[in-house]
């Protein structure tokens, strides 16, 4: 056997694995349409499972119901408070998965039908489906402060929790803000969408007001008594906001000590706590947390307003043929995250496919990671490897965990550096291009 | 003798089939998903800094995952590290066999046009003999150069030059010998590979 050496042997025989995992639903199902799937929601884990379907079997066909035209992606989006990036740079289409073949259908789905097996829109009439895929995001807990909704947060005290209109909105007001002004970031309760978003945007904001407006402050009034990768960016704080000195530009309020707030007077710029008041100049409120409105219509949420779903598939425990993806889901351990939406999106995707053609669900395995920039320059991670006990989501023992606290000023560097390679991926691996 | 390659692909697949049934674990093709949101899709990385695995030599992609894995030998990669130690050995021999199935998609990258002359010597006189055509290959387990992100490159070497990551005993000489002939001759390499399409 002189022609093959121990490497062709290799490649061959890798070849072979990847074909007896992804060929044979293409030949069974040539030429015809293997079902339709209908994915409400275009964001990160809508559109991944769009891709990730039509990459199992182009044969399925495929519709994203989405009202907007474009997708901004939360991540990334305190990037654009401190002027790093703009806006367009975190604004996605879907030309890319319209190229594939995947239908886009942008407007509202107001409900569906899990017996007639159809989700209702506002300007489509009802859209027939095989398996539906929800993904909708967060919805907003208005009614737990008092002065605050929908419309407060998009005009006046915004949210900026989904990098839209209301991210420029929050950047618009720290750019005409006084040096000297005081800036509040209120912190949620557990569980929400990116942990460690509200800590990161402190530091952003706080890179900006170091820059531009060095008297100012920004007090976080937490609804938590701790957060995520804490040990890390509180020595982020230290070394570049000033941390526990009596000259900080962050002071951090944890629950225990009036963190938690009851309200706001919009008029009068002022947070209302639980112990004191506190009058600002900016105030970025991020409310406390459900699965987004259709879930809740549609009657897939648990008595906590989250989705609760078979690890192993994403399928609702309520409906059947009904599955949910990303922040709406119960897929803890894993975090709401837009690692988290894509990693759960193809691990659902193959299951809608196998489910499609009467086979069992392979074995799901998933990953989240998720960067944190504490200055231009200086990025942290936190890292998780997942796999399924046959029941339920674990994480992997002894793998993932945070980045070191001695970690190299290059170290750091780099994870900047792999901070945005990781965003441009990620998007890309969504959206196919945009 | 020759033997045909299709012949032994069916014969392989013969196996995995009977063998796959009872797998126990994530596909291939699972495991590799969840690599892409970082590595891009199928192992394209679009950068800037996290390089693609698309048609890494399956056992270059082995061998450093399983450094990874271990405490003593990780190079200081403060993400691999702790990614690789969520996965079995088995697991790794999936994830090394798609990718090294994978094409790579090489994208334009900037580079300094004068260096490249210079480059393209060195990496003749000093890295072809691994690297084959012109650091395009990924036979006899290098790793692809040509068109790799280049702050990865710079990283690697970085952390090749001062120690955190084991280099095989020839490039060791290799590279002392490049870098005693020209102190910038990395750099030089560098961009050598970024203006290879």
């Amino acid at each position: 056997m002189s022609g093959i050496s121990r490497r062709n042997f290799v490649q061959v025989a890798g070849g072979a694995a990847a074909v007896s995992t992804l060929g044979f639903s293409n030949i069974l199902m040539a030429g015809k349409s293997a079902g339709h799937v209908v994915i409400i929601g275009g964001g990160i884990g809508g559109a991944t499972a769009a891709h990730y379907i039509k990459r199992a079997d182009a044969n399925v066909q495929v519709t994203i119901i989405e009202p907007k035209k474009h997708y901004h992606t939360g991540f990334m989006s305190n990037e654009v408070l401190n002027g790093e990036r703009s806006l367009d740079s975190i604004k996605f289409g879907y030309k890319g998965l319209e190229s594939l073949g995947i239908k886009v259908v942008h407007d509202y789905a107001t409900n569906i039908d899990a017996a007639k097996k159809h989700v209702s829109t506002k300007k489509n009439g009802n859209i027939a489906y095989d398996r539906c895929i929800v993904s909708p995001g967060v919805d907003y807990k208005w009614d737990m402060y008092e002065g605050l909704d929908a419309g407060v947060a998009a005009t006046k005290i915004p949210h900026a929790w989904d990098g839209g209109p209301q991210t420029a909105l929050l950047r618009k007001q720290l750019v005409a803000m006084k040096d000297g002004g005081t800036v509040i970031i209120a912190a949620p309760p557990n569980p929400f969408r990116c942990p460690p978003g509200p800590y990161e945007r402190s530091c952003q904001i706080g890179d900006y007001l170091k820059k531009h407006k060095p008297k100012s402050k920004i007090i976080i009034l937490d609804a938590k008594d701790k957060f995520s990768k804490q040990g890390l960016f509180m020595q982020g704080w230290k070394k570049y906001y000033g941390y526990g000195t009596d000259n900080s530009m962050i002071e951090w309020v944890k629950g225990a000590e009036g963190g938690i707030i009851e309200g706001v007077n919009s008029k009068t710029n002022t947070v209302i706590g639980g112990v004191d008041e506190y009058k600002a100049d900016v105030i970025n409120i991020i409310p406390a947390q459900k699965a987004g409105k259709i879930a809740h219509t549609a009657g897939l949420v648990n008595k906590k307003g989250w989705c609760p779903v078979n690890q192993k598939t994403f399928e609702s425990t309520i409906h059947k043929d009904v599955y949910v993806i990303g922040d709406a889901s119960v897929a803890s351990p894993m975090p709401k995250s837009g690692y988290a939406a894509n990693s759960e999106s193809k691990v659902c995707a193959a299951a809608v496919v196998a489910s499609l053609h009467g086979k069992e669900a392979g074995i799901p395995t998933l990953v989240n990671t998720c960067y944190s920039v504490l200055a231009p320059g200086d990025g942290i991670s936190v890292a998780m490897v997942y796999n399924f006990d046959g029941k339920k989501i674990q994480k992997v023992k002894g793998s993932g965990g945070l980045t070191p606290m001695d970690s190299s000023p290059e170290m750091r560097a780099r994870e900047v550096q792999y901070a945005h390679s990781w965003f441009n991926n990620v998007t890309t691996d969504a959206f196919v291009g945009g | 003798m020759k033997l045909n390659k299709k012949v032994l692909a069916l014969v392989v697949l013969g196996g995995m089939a009977v063998s796959g049934n009872s797998m126990a674990g994530p596909s291939a093709q699972a495991l590799a998903n969840t690599c892409a949101g970082c590595h891009g899709t199928d192992g394209n990385s679009q950068g800037p800094a996290i390089p693609s695995i698309a048609e890494v030599s399956k056992d270059y992609f082995v061998e450093l995952m399983k450094a990874y894995k271990s405490a003593d030998e990780s190079p200081k990669n403060t993400m691999m590290s702790r990614i690789a130690k969520g996965y079995s050995d088995k697991e790794i021999e999936l994830m090394a066999g798609y990718f090294s199935k994978q094409k790579m998609k090489r994208q334009a990258q900037k580079f300094d046009a004068a260096q490249v002359k210079a480059g393209a010597k060195l990496h003749k006189k000093y890295c072809e003999k691994c690297h084959e055509d012109g650091g395009r290959s990924s036979e006899d387990d290098a790793g692809i150069l040509a068109g790799q992100w280049t702050p990865y490159l710079h990283y690697s070497m970085a952390d090749f030059i001062a120690g955190d990551r084991a280099m095989p005993k020839k490039m060791k000489k290799k590279v002392k010998k490049a870098m005693k002939a020209d102190p910038k001759a990395m750099e030089k390499l560098i961009n050598y590979y970024a203006s290879q399409k």
